[in-house]
C-alpha cells in the first residue's frame, strides 16, 4: 500500500458525505493511521452537492489543500455524475466507487472516459435489508474500505462494532443491523471486483 | 503520557476550554460563529466545568461582558469568527487598553463583502492594531497547543492583555486530524490558578477600569501598552520554553523550516504553511534547489528582529498574505516582512502574493510555482511584479501572478 | 501608585495599568466647583427640610446629615440651578459668578 491514500467524497448536504468521510478518519485513526477528514463547504443547505476529503497515511501529513489528484473516489449519489465530473483527476490506478442501483454499464457513460476500475453498490438496498431505513454511510464506508484496503476487513469490522457500541449504546437493536450492512457491502464488492475497468466491460 | 485523538480544530480548542476551565464565557453562538461556544456549552450542561455561560445577544455584548467578566476578576474566553469579530472591534480595543487578559479563540474567515465565510485573514488582521497579542497556527496540534499557552501568556504581570488564538476557518476548525492531547491534570498545572493582583469584586480594594483619559493621560497609556507588547516577547518564548519541557513540543515566534542552508524562503502564516513544507521537501528530493520556509506564529508583537535574522542571506523572498489591506501596495505580512528586512539592510529581492482570499485553495504546485518564480528572480534581480497573486484567473498574464 | 500620585507631569512609566485607579472615590480630589459661572445660595430661615434638592442633585453637592440638608459642597457643585428649580420654598437663590 502506498504511504498516502487520498479520497474524494461527493454527496449532497444531508446525505452524509462528511459525516461518512469523517468516520472513516475515525477507523483509520484508530489502526494507528495519521489522518485527515475534512469537508469543503459550498452553500451549506440540504441538497446542495458536497465534497469532503480523506488523507490516511503512515507518516504525519502537513498538506491542507484540497485533493485534486484522489485515488479513490466515493459518489454518495449517482444523481451528482450528471452535473459534476466525479473522476476529474482520479489517478488511473485508482477507483470510483458509486452509490447507485443502476448497472455498471449504464453508469459509465457518464463517467467522462475515466479508464481505472469502477464499482457500484447499491447501498440503499443493502441499508434497507439490513437495517430496514435507507442510511447510505455504513455501507459506503464499507464500500471504500474494502476497495482501496486502507486497513484489513477484520480490523475494520471491529473497530466499526467498537464505534457503534459507542454511538448506540441506548438503541444496541441497531448494532447489528449495521454490522450486516457493513457485512452485505464487502459481499457485493467481492462480487464485482473482477473486470471493473471500463475497457473490460464495454470490450 | 499524551493522549493521542483525532479532533477537529474546533473540537481542539473547546478541548482546552475544557481543561483549563475558564470562569466565563460569554458568546454569541450562531453563525459566523463556531462550533466551539457549542462544545464548550456541552460541556457545561454535563457538569464536566463549571464555566459560566453567558447568552448574549451579539458580538459586540460578548466582548462587552468579557470585559466586564474579566475586570471582575474572572479568567474569560471567548470564541468567534468572521464578522462576528468585526463587530466585536470596539470593545478589542478596551479590552487590551483596560489590559485584560481575556482570551479569545478566533476562527479566521473571510469578512463579508462580496458574502464569504471561508478561510481568509482579513477578520484578525484588520484588527491586528487593536493591542491583542496574536498567535496563529497551521494545525489542529498547533492551535491546542496555542491555547494552553494562552493564559500563561496574557496574565503574567509584565504584559497583562488579551491574546487572540488564530486558526484558519475550515481548513483546520473543520477538519479532524491527528492531536496529542496533554493529559488534564498536567494541562492544568501548566495554565495555573488566575489569581488578579487587581479586580473589581475584591471588596477589600475599591477600584476603577477603564477611566476617561484625555490628551494629557491617553499617549503616555499607550506607551504603557506598547511596553507590556514587547515583554509579551519574553513571556511568549519562556511559556514556549515551560510547554516544550512538558510536551517536547517546540514554538517560538516563528518555525523556520529547511531554513539552515536556504536561499529562497516563503514567509506565510497559518495552514498554507504544511502545504508549503510539503513543496519544500519536493523541490529538495527533486531538484536539490535550496527551498525554505519561515511561518509566522506570532504576529503581534512583530518578531521584527529576529525575522531579519532568520532571512539573512536568503537571495529571494516570497511574502504571503491572506487578506488584503488595500494599500493598493503590500498587504499585511508583506508591509511588515518588507519593513523587518529594510531595518537590518537586507537586500533579497522580495515578492508579495496574495493568496487563498475567501477560501481559494493552496496547493503544493502552487508553492512549487512560487519557488520557481523565487529562483528566476534571484538569477535575473527582476521583480516583474512586486505584489502578485497566486490562484486568481487573469485575462492578461503578466508579471508574476502564478 | 496612589491616584494622588499621578497628575500631568507624571512620566508614562507611572501611569497604572489601563488608568486604573485602586482607591474608591478619587473623584472627591477633582474640584470641579471650579468650574461653576453661576452659584446656589442656601437661605436657611426659608428651608423646611422638604429634601427635594438633594436627591436632584446631579454631583452629589447638596450633603444631607441626620435627615436635614447642610450648605452646599462648592468644591464639586458646577452650578447647574437644578436645585433652585425644584425648591417649592425659594430657599436656593442662584446668582451670577462663583
Amino acid at each position: 500500500m502506498k504511504d498516502t491514500i487520498e479520497i474524494r467524497w461527493h454527496g449532497r448536504g444531508g446525505q452524509g458525505a462528511k459525516t461518512a468521510a469523517l468516520l472513516l478518519a475515525d477507523v483509520a485513526f484508530q489502526t494507528g493511521k495519521y489522518v485527515q477528514g475534512f469537508p469543503e463547504y459550498g452553500p451549506e443547505r440540504m441538497g446542495a452537492p458536497i465534497t469532503a476529503y480523506n488523507r490516511i497515511s503512515s507518516r504525519p501529513i502537513t498538506i491542507h489543500s484540497n485533493i485534486y489528484f484522489p485515488d479513490y473516489v466515493v459518489v454518495v449519489d449517482d444523481g451528482l455524475l450528471e452535473s459534476i465530473d466525479v473522476t476529474a483527476g482520479l489517478k488511473k490506478d485508482g477507483a470510483v466507487i458509486v452509490n447507485t442501483s443502476r448497472s455498471k454499464e449504464e453508469i459509465l457513460p457518464m463517467l467522462h472516459g475515466f479508464e481505472g476500475k469502477v464499482f457500484t453498490v447499491d447501498a440503499r438496498k443493502i441499508s434497507v435489508s439490513a437495517l430496514g431505513k435507507n442510511y447510505p454511510n455504513s455501507p459506503m464506508l464499507a464500500a471504500v474500505v474494502a476497495v482501496s484496503g486502507v486497513m484489513e476487513q477484520e480490523v475494520f469490522l471491529k473497530e466499526m462494532q467498537a464505534s457503534f457500541e459507542h454511538k448506540f449504546a441506548k438503541k444496541p437493536e441497531v448494532i447489528e443491523g449495521n454490522m450486516k450492512a457493513l457485512q452485505l457491502t464487502f459481499e457485493a464488492i467481492e462480487e464485482n471486483s473482477n473486470g471493473t475497468d471500463r475497457q473490460a466491460v464495454c470490450a | 503520557m499524551a493522549v493521542r485523538e483525532r479532533l477537529s480544530g474546533n473540537e481542539a480548542v473547546a478541548y482546552a476550554i475544557k481543561q483549563i476551565n475558564p470562569d466565563v464565557m460569554p458568546a454569541f453562538p450562531i453563525t459566523p460563529s463556531t462550533e466551539i461556544p457549542q462544545y464548550v456549552a456541552n460541556y457545561i450542561a454535563n457538569g464536566e466545568i463549571g464555566t459560566e455561560f453567558i447568552h448574549v445577544e451579539s458580538e459586540h455584548s460578548a466582548m462587552s461582558a468579557a470585559i466586564g467578566a474579566s475586570a471582575a476578576g474572572a479568567r474569560t474566553v471567548t470564541a468567534t469568527s468572521s464578522c462576528g469579530m468585526a463587530l466585536m472591534w470596539e470593545e478589542l480595543y478596551v479590552a487590551a487598553s483596560d489590559r485584560l487578559p481575556v482570551v479569545l479563540a478566533l476562527v479566521n474567515r473571510a469578512l463579508t463583502g462580496p458574502i464569504n465565510i471561508n478561510a481568509d485573514h482579513s477578520d484578525s488582521m484588520g484588527a491586528r492594531d487593536s493591542g491583542w497579542i496574536q498567535i496563529y497556527a497551521e494545525s489542529n496540534q498547533e492551535v491546542y497547543d496555542n491555547f494552553l499557552q494562552a493564559y500563561p501568556i496574557a496574565e503574567n504581570a509584565a504584559v497583562r492583555l488579551p491574546v487572540m488564538i488564530c486558526q484558519d476557518g475550515f481548513i483546520t476548525s473543520h477538519g479532524v486530524e491527528n492531536i496529542l492531547l496533554v493529559e488534564d491534570e498536567k494541562a492544568k498545572e501548566f495554565v495555573g490558578e488566575y489569581c488578579p493582583e487587581h479586580y473589581l469584586l475584591n471588596e477589600k480594594e475599591p477600584m476603577a477600569v477603564g477611566p476617561y483619559a484625555v490628551s494629557n493621560y491617553y499617549m503616555e497609556t499607550k506607551r504603557a501598552q506598547r511596553e507590556a507588547m514587547k515583554n509579551a516577547k519574553q513571556v511568549i518564548l519562556e511559556t514556549a520554553e515551560k510547554f516544550e519541557r512538558m510536551t517536547g513540543r517546540k514554538y517560538g515566534f516563528f518555525e523556520e523550516y529547511r531554513m539552515e542552508d536556504a536561499q529562497y524562503a516563503v514567509v506565510v502564516i497559518g495552514s498554507a504553511a504544511g502545504t508549503c513544507k510539503a513543496a519544500v521537501d519536493k523541490i529538495r528530493e527533486t531538484t536539490g534547489k535550496k527551498a525554505g520556509l519561515v511561518k509566522i506564529r506570532v504576529f503581534r508583537p512583530f518578531p521584527e528582529e529576529e525575522l531579519a535574522a532568520a532571512l539573512k542571506g536568503m537571495k529571494a523572498i516570497a511574502v504571503l498574505d491572506r487578506s488584503e489591506m488595500f494599500s493598493a501596495t503590500s498587504g499585511p505580512l508583506g508591509a511588515e516582512v518588507r519593513a523587518a528586512l529594510y531595518g537590518a539592510k537586507l537586500e533579497a529581492e522580495v515578492v508579495n502574493y496574495f493568496y487563498g482570499l475567501g477560501g481559494r485553495d493552496i496547493t503544493v504546485e502552487d508553492f512549487e510555482r512560487v519557488y520557481e518564480n523565487l529562483e528566476e528572480m534571484a538569477k535575473t534581480h527582476v521583480v516583474k511584479d512586486m505584489y502578485a497573486y497566486i490562484g486568481l484567473r487573469e485575462g492578461d498574464r503578466h508579471g508574476n501572478s502564478l | 501608585m496612589k491616584s494622588e500620585n499621578i497628575n500631568e507631569r507624571s512620566p508614562w512609566q507611572d501611569i497604572t495599568e489601563g488608568n486604573q485607579i485602586y482607591e474608591p472615590a478619587t473623584s472627591r480630589q477633582f474640584c470641579t466647583g471650579e468650574w461653576r459661572t453661576s452659584t446656589p445660595l442656601f437661605i436657611k430661615e426659608k428651608c423646611k427640610q422638604c429634601l427635594l434638592c438633594a436627591p436632584v442633585c446631579p454631583d452629589s453637592s447638596i450633603p444631607v446629615s441626620e435627615g436635614k440638608r447642610q450648605d452646599f459642597d462648592y468644591d464639586h457643585c458646577k452650578g447647574c440651578g437644578i436645585c433652585a428649580k425644584v425648591c417649592p420654598f425659594g430657599a436656593i437663590e442662584m446668582k451670577e459668578g462663583k
